[in-house]
C-alpha cells in the first residue's frame, strides 16, 4: 500500500474515546475512497504503530496528521509534539483536540481531588491502604511505570502550533471527507480555519422556521420535564438549545433526535468564546426586567458552565477552575 | 521461528494500538531466566466520577457515552436506566421496546465486527497461518470478497437504524428519565424490520462460518481447550426471569466455577456483591466478588476473582430466550464438556451465539405493534435521590450508579465499566501466557500472537475493536537492560512481517 506519490496521512489520539475513530471507519465505503488518494502511514488504532519510524522520517515528510483527543499526560504532550514536527499540516480533529472536550470538565476539579473520588471515595472502591497509581512502583522489587496525568486538561493548540481543525462529537463523515478533500486540493485555506460552514445551527435547523421572530422565555425547562414537540424549535419550547452559539456542519443530528443541541461543533470564527456568546443570546431571550424573576428563570438552567461550556472549557476565556495555592499550573 | 537473545531480567511489550490510549505489559524474568511476574498495565484516566460532578443528571446519558466512543449506546442505556431509577419512573411500554431495539442493534454490529476484524482472524485464517495473512484481509481471502463487503454494509445499515431513532451513532440521544426523545414511525419501523431479518440471516451464516472453519478444524478445538488459555473463575451476567441473558435489563447472576448460583441480584444492590481493588502500577481498577474477597491473582473458589462478557454471560445463563441461540448455546457446551467453560478463547464462539440472539432479538422488537405508540414518555414526579442502572455491554457487565440533590444535580458518581470487570482475569490471563513462552534465551516471535490471543478474546473495549481493520495486531517487544537502556527490539508490523534490531 505504499506507493511514492500518494500524499502521506497520519492518524493519533490522545486522551478520547475512540468515538473519532468510529467517525472514520464511519466512512464505510467511503474509506475506500480515502485510501485511494493518501497513503496512510500511521494510524496506531488500525494499522502499525510505528512510533519509532514516524521518529525516523525526516520533519515535514507528512502532509497531513489528524490529532484527535485532548492533552492529559506527559506521554501525550510528547506524541504532539513528534506529530507537529513531522507533518506540514496538522490537524486538530473532533471537539476534545480541537477544544477540550467533554474531559475537559475535568478543569473544574484537579489532580488530586479525582484521584480522591476515583481511587477512595467511590462507594466500590475497597482500598484499605490508601494505593494509588503511581508513575514509579515497586512490585517485588520490579519497577513498573505509568505516564504522569496533568492538573489540566489542554486542547491541542495549547501544546503546539495547529493549522486547521475539524469540529465535533464525533465529526460526521461529511465533515471528514469534505475536509480531507480540501486539503488534498492543494488550494490551502488560510491557517486556522476550521473546517466546516461558518454559520450557526440554527440557520440550517430544520425546525428554524418554527422559531418565534421575538423569542421571549419566561422559563426554562430540563429535557426530563417536558413532552418534547417533534416539529417546534426546540428553544421554543423553553429548552436550552445552543443551535445559536454553535458551529452548523452537523446535520442537525442531535435535533433529529428530537434533542436540543449540546454545541459539540464550536464556535464560528466570529465568536472568541461559545459559552459567553451563549449566554447573550439567552439573555436577549429572558423575558424579565425583574432581577428576582431573572433568578428564578435562571433556575432552569442549574449547571451553567457545564452547560455552556460543554465542549470547550480548556479552550475558553475561562480555562478552568482556580486552584488554590498554586494557580493554574499543570 | 525467530529468536531473540533477552540479555537482561525485563522485557516491555508496549503495542499502542486498539486500547484507549495505552496498554502495556512488563515482564520480569527470574535468575533462572523464567518469567517471574507480568503485568498488564492501563496508564489511563480521564476522571469521570469526579468531573461529572455538579451536573444535570439529565445530561449523564449523553455525557457519560463520552467514555467509550466504540461503545456509547452501552454507557447510554445505562444511564438512561439509572435516571428511571433515580426518579422512581417506569418508563411506557414501547419506550422500553424502543430502547432495547436500538441496545440490540447495536449488539449485532458490534459483536459482528470483532468476529470479522479482530478476534475472528486467529481462528478464520488460523494462529498458525502465515502472521501476514493473519487479519481482515486473511478473514476476507478464506471467506471470499462478497463477505467482505456484506459486513460494510450491514454495520452500515445497522447504524443507520440507531441513527435514525437514537439521532446521533456516535453519541446518541434518545434516552430520558422515563422514557425515550423520539417516537418511531411506521417507515422507520419497517425499515427496522427489514435490517433486522437481515441481520439474522447475518447472524446464522456468521455461526456456519465458525462451525466450518473453526469447529471442522481439530487443532483449533485443542487451542480452545488447551491449559494455557483457562482460568477457572466466577462468572457474571444479566438474566431474565428464566436465567437467559438479557443485555437491556434483568437482574444479575453470579455462578461459582463449579457453576454454581452464589448470587442473583438487583442492580441497587450491587455495592453487596462487587468492589475494586488498586493497584499502584495501573490507573484501571480491579474488581472482585465482596463476599469471597481480593486474594490476588489466583483463580479457583477460594479467589473472589470473576469474569464477565460473552462466555462469562452463558456460563452465568441456563440457555437462551431465542430459538436459534438456544440450539448453538446447546451445541457449544456439547462441543466444550459442560458448563460452565473455563477457556478464555470460547469467548469468540460465545460471541458469535450473542450475535444471533441479539439480530434474533432485534427482529422480535422490530416486528412488535406496539413500537409505532406515541406514548414514549412518562414524566418524572418524585424528588430525586439516588439511582443504579446496568446493561450488558458487548464487553461486559456496566454499573452506573448516581446521587443526586433535590434538582437532580449530580452529588457523587460511581462507575464500574464493562472491561474492568475482567482486568483482573485478564492480567492472569497474560502473565500465563508470558510464563507459557517466554524465557531468557528466547523470545520468539511466536509470543506476540500467543500474548495477542490472550487478551484479545475479552479486550475489544480498550481495544476499541472496530475501528480496526487489520486483525493482526502490530506489536513492539524491546528488550532492555537494568538501566532502561534498549538492547535489542522485534517488531511485528501491520502486515504481520517481523523485523529485529
Amino acid at each position: 500500500m505504499t506507493t511514492k506519490e500518494k500524499p502521506k496521512v497520519a492518524f493519533y489520539w490522545c486522551a478520547s474515546c475512540g468515538g473519532c475513530e468510529e467517525a472514520v471507519v464511519d466512512l464505510a465505503e467511503g474509506v475506500l475512497d480515502v485510501v485511494e488518494l493518501v497513503d496512510i502511514i500511521f494510524w496506531p488504532v488500525a494499522l502499525d504503530f510505528k512510533v519509532k519510524d514516524v521518529e525516523a522520517m525526516p520533519d515535514g515528510s507528512i502532509l497531513a496528521s489528524f490529532v484527535n483527543g485532548a492533552i492529559r499526560t506527559t506521554e501525550q504532550v510528547k506524541m504532539a509534539r513528534l506529530m507537529r514536527k513531522k507533518s506540514v499540516v496538522l490537524v486538530a480533529f473532533g471537539s476534545c483536540a480541537h477544544q477540550g472536550g467533554i474531559p475537559g470538565l475535568a478543569n473544574l476539579n484537579d489532580r488530586e481531588s479525582i484521584f480522591q473520588t476515583v481511587y477512595h471515595d467511590t462507594p466500590s472502591t475497597d482500598n484499605p491502604e490508601g494505593v494509588v497509581p503511581q508513575v514509579e512502583s515497586r512490585v517485588n522489587g520490579h519497577v513498573l511505570e505509568l505516564p504522569a496525568f496533568h492538573n489540566t486538561v489542554q486542547a491541542l493548540d495549547q501544546v503546539v502550533d495547529v493549522d486547521y481543525y475539524i469540529p465535533g462529537c464525533a465529526p460526521t463523515p461529511k465533515i471528514i471527507l469534505a475536509a480531507v478533500q480540501t486539503l488534498l486540493s492543494g488550494e490551502l485555506p488560510p491557517k486556522g480555519t476550521t473546517l466546516a460552514p461558518d454559520h450557526a445551527l440554527c440557520e440550517e435547523c430544520p425546525r428554524k422556521d418554527t422559531r418565534p421572530e421575538d423569542l421571549a422565555l419566561k422559563e426554562f425547562n430540563r429535557p426530563h420535564q417536558i413532552l418534547i414537540d417533534e416539529e417546534k424549535c426546540l428553544l421554543a419550547q423553553g429548552l436550552l438549545c445552543m443551535g445559536p452559539a454553535t458551529r452548523a456542519g452537523c446535520e442537525a443530528l442531535c435535533i433529529q433526535g428530537n434533542m436540543p443541541c449540546t454545541g459539540c461543533f464550536g464556535p464560528t470564527s466570529r465568536v472568541k468564546d461559545q459559552g459567553g456568546k451563549a449566554l447573550s443570546a439567552l439573555a436577549s431571550i429572558v423575558d424579565s426586567n425583574d432581577e428576582d424573576e431573572v433568578e428564578r428563570i435562571l433556575e432552569g438552567i442549574p449547571d451553567p458552565i457545564g452547560t455552556l461550556y460543554r465542549y470547550g472549557l480548556p479552550a475558553s476565556l475561562l480555562r478552568r477552575k482556580v486552584r488554590a495555592g498554586n494557580g493554574e499550573g499543570r | 521461528m525467530s529468536k531473540v537473545k533477552v540479555a537482561s531480567n525485563r522485557i516491555t511489550i508496549d503495542p499502542i494500538t486498539r486500547l484507549e490510549g495505552h496498554g502495556k505489559i512488563e515482564i520480569f524474568l527470574n535468575d533462572q531466566g523464567k518469567v517471574d511476574r507480568a503485568f498488564f498495565q492501563v496508564p489511563e484516566l480521564r476522571g469521570f466520577e469526579q468531573f461529572t460532578r455538579g451536573r444535570p443528571a439529565e445530561d449523564m446519558p449523553q455525557i457519560t457515552s463520552r467514555i467509550c466512543g466504540v461503545c456509547p449506546t452501552a454507557h447510554h442505556m445505562a444511564s438512561a436506566k439509572t435516571l428511571d431509577d433515580l426518579y422512581k419512573v417506569d418508563p411506557p411500554p414501547t419506550a422500553k421496546k424502543i430502547r432495547e431495539l436500538v441496545y440490540s442493534t447495536f449488539m449485532v454490529e458490534d459483536h459482528a465486527l470483532h468476529f470479522y476484524f479482530l478476534g475472528g482472524p486467529d481462528f478464520v485464517v488460523g494462529p498458525s497461518a502465515p502472521a501476514a495473512e493473519r487479519n481482515v484481509l486473511g478473514v476476507i481471502g478464506k471467506v471470499g470478497v462478497e463477505v467482505g463487503k456484506k459486513v460494510i454494509a450491514m454495520r452500515r445499515r445497522l447504524r443507520d437504524v440507531i441513527s435514525s431513532i437514537g439521532g446521533k451513532v456516535v453519541h446518541p440521544v434518545l434516552g430520558l428519565p422515563g422514557g425515550v426523545a423520539k417516537r418511531v414511525t411506521p417507515e422507520m419501523q419497517a425499515n427496522c424490520q427489514e435490517v433486522a431479518t437481515d441481520a439474522i440471516a447475518f447472524a446464522t451464516f456468521t455461526l456456519q462460518v465458525f462451525n466450518d472453519i473453526v469447529l471442522a478444524n481439530k487443532d483449533y478445538v485443542n487451542l480452545i481447550v488447551s491449559d494455557a488459555f483457562t482460568h477457572k473463575t466466577y462468572y457474571m451476567g444479566q438474566m431474565d426471569a428464566n436465567n437467559h441473558p438479557n443485555f437491556y435489563d434483568g437482574s444479575i447472576r453470579v455462578v461459582s466455577p463449579e457453576g454454581q448460583e452464589v448470587a442473583n441480584f438487583a442492580a441497587q444492590d450491587y455495592l453487596e456483591h462487587v468492589a475494586e481493588h488498586v493497584e499502584p502500577w495501573s490507573y484501571t481498577k480491579f474488581c472482585f466478588l465482596k463476599s469471597v474477597g481480593w486474594k490476588g491473582f489466583t483463580d479457583g473458589p477460594e479467589s473472589g476473582i470473576y469474569s464477565v462478557a460473552p462466555l462469562a454471560r452463558l456460563n452465568a445463563a441456563d440457555g437462551m430466550a431465542t430459538p436459534l441461540a438456544q440450539k448453538a448455546y446447546e451445541q457449544m457446551y456439547e462441543t466444550l464438556g459442560g458448563k460452565p467453560a473455563h477457556h478464555t478463547l470460547a469467548n469468540h464462539w460465545a460471541r458469535v451465539i450473542e450475535l444471533l440472539y441479539a439480530a434474533e432479538r432485534m427482529k422480535e422488537l422490530a416486528d412488535d405493534p406496539e413500537l409505532t405508540d406515541p406514548n414514549i414518555r412518562t414524566l418524572p414526579t418524585e424528588t430525586p435521590r439516588e439511582g443504579v442502572g446496568i446493561v450488558e455491554a458487548p464487553r461486559g457487565t456496566l454499573f452506573h450508579h448516581y446521587v443526586t440533590d433535590d434538582r437532580g444535580v449530580i452529588e457523587k458518581a460511581n462507575l464500574i465499566v464493562a472491561t474492568q470487570n475482567n482486568s483482573a482475569r485478564i492480567a492472569m490471563s497474560v502473565e500465563k501466557a508470558a510464563k507459557g513462552l517466554v524465557t531468557r534465551d528466547k523470545v520468539s516471535d511466536g509470543l506476540l500472537n500467543m500474548v495477542e490471543m490472550a487478551f484479545r478474546a475479552y479486550d475489544p473495549c480498550h481495544a476499541c475493536a472496530t475501528h480496526s481493520l487489520p486483525g493482526s495486531m502490530p506489536l513492539l517487544v524491546s528488550v532492555r537492560d537494568k538501566d532502561g537502556k534498549p538492547l535489542h527490539t522485534l517488531r511485528r508490523d501491520f502486515d504481520g512481517t517481523v523485523h529485529h534490531a
